[in-house]
């Protein structure tokens, strides 16, 4: 005989009671039970979560749950706009504001929280709000248009939300939070000190430890200003209350169903309330032990519980974990575990960068042995991975601090090392095992195909980095597999190395073998090691500890020539150079007797010069005002130009000072590879500037910027950027194009290859540099400004240090004797490498052993 | 017979990085590695015929301790003289004793 259906109501239709009917349909609840939903909103469950991205998009269809607006399934009922006012529950009822009346066999409330409104004189004026519903960000959006400075009251996850929107809103914004830092619950002091100079950064003034007396009003009954306990009072418009939540449980204390002393209907392990066996009470209404949990994931946790209990499943909420991660006001922030160090004999690891605005904490056992908790401020991507290793208690591997530094891999590596149960995604409660098993047994291959086959990642995404590490763990496993580390010594891409010398503030090669290498480096990584360091630094290529590293032309500071000898190219900025200047380069050529050549990036080359010539060579150079061409380097050669609007009839801006200022100021970057510039005065490009990596062309208006170039095996024009840029915005653009390329490009690759193997192409570089997408500009312009600052010739800096100067000789134990193999033919009235410089000379040939024979030193 | 003929100081080499020498006429190089150790090869690249080894990064292959000749940057091993890159070509290596502070290499006169 069927057992007769049965009928469960869910009063409150929001992400919890949503995730609740999902879990029913899935688990096919709906075989045997009915459900009513009443939801009291206008529409069906939305993404409180993310709601302040209304602000940006402004459609509420946006964040729904359910964008077909009700499930598909017959015994579903979904009714919004219907608030329930009663329960009774000796008839096994509720009754909605239309009189409709609803029996159940079972009735889950899920009827979330209420904002807490702090009852300070004032507190209604017109102009404060809440924010919670759609209807609120309406409502504040709709006077925010008119208003000119706006007040959070309260500095936690949700204020600091808050906070952000009127900010986007374009209203200046205080936050006043009682505690003395932001975020409280989450963060420590340091974290809190850190999070607090990163949002005033951004404009928003933070008021903490004080108290709020009372909202005064205006003539006209609006907010006019809050006033404190201590300090001005803050003159404002507009008010948002944030200050905490309580749970809704008022329905549920008129039926007698008791409540926790902080509010929340009174549940079991079950999730059912302790005084009647037939309803339940999930999410922010609910109090599971006293407690209330004021996260999306618990109340998912134990809508999940409840479904399993109607399953008659011996499913148990045990407590949740309160890990959060968030982006406030562009700010990483995280906190999971034992953020605060509770546990006994725990010990604290602290990474702090105040310049980069990171703020790292780990929360270790006393044997340094297990994960305990920890707060991330500013660089949370290792969240994902450290939360479930946190939550599992696993031993850790490796060095403790490296789990706060950026090594190896990036966000998800480690993943690997997790065990089988730990929670990978904490909000849909997927672990390590359950992801890796779908994967092989639903032959995934793309991180779509896991989040739709797990649910992992599909809710607040911060476990997707983690999740992606597992898929290509299994995916490798599987044999597919490319290796990314740029030498058989480092697992690292060169992006990689970057940011662990930058993190970590390696100075020395070994230092970074040790700690994240193996063998003893090679050509390979060892010249790319010392331009990282030489571009985080900007100290001296030939510095004790980086000069061993030096592939040859850095280490003599001179380019390499088929025959052994070297050439020279002193600076010439933008091609300008005086008669007098010319006239020492000409001398310079002619006394050691060097071959002389104009080159292509519009200075002289001198060709022939023999180690021990170098330094003469340059004192006389360097004497006469010329500093380092780096044309041996890769870095900054040439900034090209025309002659520009100072003397050609066409020209509209004056092309040589600039190209002269960007030369100036980029001179001596290190870089992945060389980079070229190019400005020219008008449209004709006389500069050939669209053949370099920086290409500047002058507007009747400004300026207009073209990147990624270049001439060579694949010419490349350089790619329209941005348009009629002032100078300083040029500038800085620039700055922030040549950082990011810095630090992002592989090694040996010049930018158009990196454009093109960047995710997102040229627009996503766009996106970074104009439109400050990742919150990186800062950052870059404050790392160039550091290389401007720190940029010294590093000639003169060699002619100065006797210990560099040492290796200027030709041989070791006969440093008077020339190298005897290097001979010379004469062509066209200069010298030329004889070919095949160890065979005989031809019979008859003219022979010149060039520089032994030529005195060196300025001449008298 | 090949004698030991004594080169320059063992402290006039610069660590990880190699010295051109001048041994009866002739060119070597030197390597000083960060183990301590010292070798010795003739100077002059195979490929490029110039005298340049000296100027190479030394480094390690699967283990091996080699330089990479700064023209083309074809790896040899510092054991063997080796060419990594292509198994007909090799350079020269000489044996190498320090004592006293002095670098000896074992010398049979011109390769």
């Amino acid at each position: 005989m069927p057992q007769p259906r049965k009928t469960l109501v869910v009063v409150g239709h929001g992400p919890v009671g949503h995730c609740l009917v999902e879990a029913a349909l899935e688990r096919g609840l709906t075989g045997g039970w009915d459900v009513v939903v009443l939801g009291e909103e206008p529409r069906p469950a939305y993404d409180r979560v993310g709601l302040t991205s209304y602000f940006s998009h402004l459609d509420p269809d946006e964040l729904s749950l359910l964008p077909t607006g009700g499930y598909d399934d017959p015994h579903v009922r979904l009714h919004t706009g219907q608030t329930v006012t009663e329960i009774d529950r000796a008839r096994r009822c509720v009754v909605t504001d239309r009189g409709d009346v609803h029996d159940y066999h079972a009735l889950v409330l899920a009827t979330g929280s209420y904002p807490f409104v702090p009852p300070i004189p004032g507190h209604d004026a017109d102009g404060c709000f809440v924010y919670r519903t759609i209807e609120d960000l309406e409502a504040i959006r709709s006077e925010a248009g008119s208003a000119r400075a706006g007040i959070v009251i309260g500095g936690g996850l949700l204020g600091l939300e808050a906070a952000n929107a009127l900010k986007q809103l374009g209203v200046q914004t205080h936050v006043v939070e009682m505690a003395g830092r932001p975020m409280p619950m989450q963060v420590d002091d340091a974290g809190g000190a850190m999070l607090r100079r990163c949002i005033e950064d951004l404009g928003v003034r933070l008021h903490c430890g004080v108290r709020t007396t009372a909202i005064e009003t205006g003539d006209d009954g609006r907010i006019a200003r809050l006033v404190l306990d201590e300090g001005d009072p803050i003159d404002a418009d507009l008010l948002v209350f944030s200050a905490g939540i309580r749970p809704r449980d008022q329905l549920a204390r008129e039926c007698g169903l008791e409540v926790g002393e902080r509010g929340g209907v009174l549940v079991d392990e079950q999730c059912r309330s302790i005084n009647d066996p037939d309803v339940f009470a999930v999410g922010e209404c609910a109090a599971p032990g006293g407690r209330v949990y004021g996260l999306v994931a618990p109340g998912y946790a134990m809508a999940e519980t409840v479904v399993d209990h109607l399953l008659d499943g011996g499913g148990v909420f045990a407590g949740a974990d309160m890990s959060t991660k968030l982006k406030l006001l562009g700010v990483d922030v995280a906190s999971f575990g034992d953020a605060f160090g509770t546990a006994e004999d725990s010990l604290e690891l602290v990474f702090s960068d105040a310049v980069a605005g990171v703020y790292k904490k780990l929360v270790v056992d006393a044997d340094g042995r297990r994960l305990l908790g920890g707060v991330l401020v500013g660089d949370a991507s290792s969240y994902g991975l450290l939360r479930p290793m946190a939550s599992s208690g696993q031993t850790i591997k490796g060095n403790v601090e490296d789990l706060i530094l950026p090594a190896g891999g990036g966000p998800g590596a480690g993943a690997d090392a997790l065990p089988d149960e730990a929670v990978v995604c904490n909000c849909r409660n997927v672990t390590r095992g359950a992801i890796c098993e779908t994967i092989r047994t639903e032959g995934c291959s793309g991180m779509a195909c896991v989040k739709s086959c797990t649910t992992a990642g599909t809710v607040c995404g911060s476990c997707v980095p983690v999740v992606k590490s597992l898929l290509e763990g299994e995916l490798k496993a599987q044999g597919v597999e490319v290796s990314k580390g740029i030498c058989e010594h480092f697992e690292l891409t060169r992006q990689e190395l970057y940011d662990v010398i930058k993190v970590k503030r390696i100075r020395t090669f070994a230092e970074l073998l040790e700690t994240h290498g193996q063998g003893s480096g090679c050509d390979v990584c060892k010249p790319a090691v010392a331009s990282i360091m030489a571009s985080q630094t900007g100290r001296y290529v030939l510095d004790k500890s980086t000069a061993s590293l030096q592939d040859t032309n850095d280490w003599y500071l001179a380019n390499l020539q088929r025959n052994g000898t070297y050439s020279v190219v002193p600076r010439v900025p933008g091609g300008e150079i005086t008669p007098d200047k010319l006239i020492v380069i000409g001398e310079v050529a002619r006394d050691f007797g060097l071959y002389t050549k104009i080159t292509g990036g519009q200075r002289i080359d001198l060709f022939g010069a023999r180690v021990e010539q170098l330094p003469a060579i340059w004192r006389r150079l360097v004497d006469a005002g010329f500093e380092s061409g780096h044309a041996y380097g890769k870095a900054l050669r040439t900034v090209k130009s025309c002659v520009g609007s100072t003397w050609c009839r066409y020209g509209v801006q004056d092309s040589v000072e600039m190209a002269i200022e960007l030369e100036l100021r980029y001179r001596g970057l290190r870089s992945p590879h060389k980079i070229k510039a190019g400005v020219s005065g008008c449209a004709r490009e006389c500069a050939e500037a669209r053949a370099k990596d920086i290409g500047v062309i002058a507007t009747e208006r400004g300026w207009n910027l073209y990147v990624a170039g270049n001439g060579g095996f694949s010419p490349r024009h350089a790619q329209e950027f941005a348009t009629d840029l002032d100078r300083d915005t040029l500038i800085a653009y620039i700055d922030r194009f040549l950082m990011y390329y810095i630090r992002t490009a592989d090694r040996l690759q010049r930018t158009a290859p990196w454009v093109e193997s960047i995710e997102g192409g040229l627009d996503h570089v766009r996106s970074v540099v104009v439109d400050d997408a990742l919150g990186l500009a800062a950052e870059l312009e404050a790392d160039m400004a550091r290389h401007v600052s720190s940029y010294a010739d590093e000639w003169k800096a060699t002619l100065e240090d006797p210990e560099a100067l040492r290796r200027f000789v030709s041989f070791v134990n006969a440093p008077d004797v020339s190298d005897p193999s290097i001979t010379w033919d004469i062509e066209r009235d200069q010298i030329r490498p004889r070919a095949g410089a160890d065979e005989p000379a031809t019979e008859g040939a003219p022979v010149v052993v060039a520089g032994a024979q030529i005195p060196v030193g300025a001449p008298s | 017979m090949s004698r030991w003929v004594p080169v320059c100081r063992y402290d006039q080499l610069e660590v990880e990085r190699g010295s051109a020498a001048l041994v009866e006429g002739e060119q070597i190089a030197l390597y000083r590695l960060p183990d301590g150790s010292v070798h010795a090869l003739h100077n002059r690249d195979p490929f490029s015929r110039a005298y340049v080894m000296a100027r190479g990064i030394v480094g390690s292959f699967g283990g091996t301790p080699y330089v990479a000749s700064p023209m083309h940057k074809q790896g040899f091993s510092l054991a063997t003289g080796q060419c990594l890159d292509d198994a007909e070509t090799a350079v020269k290596v000489y044996p190498v004793r320090i004592s006293d502070g002095v670098v000896h290499v074992a010398w049979e006169g011109s390769p």
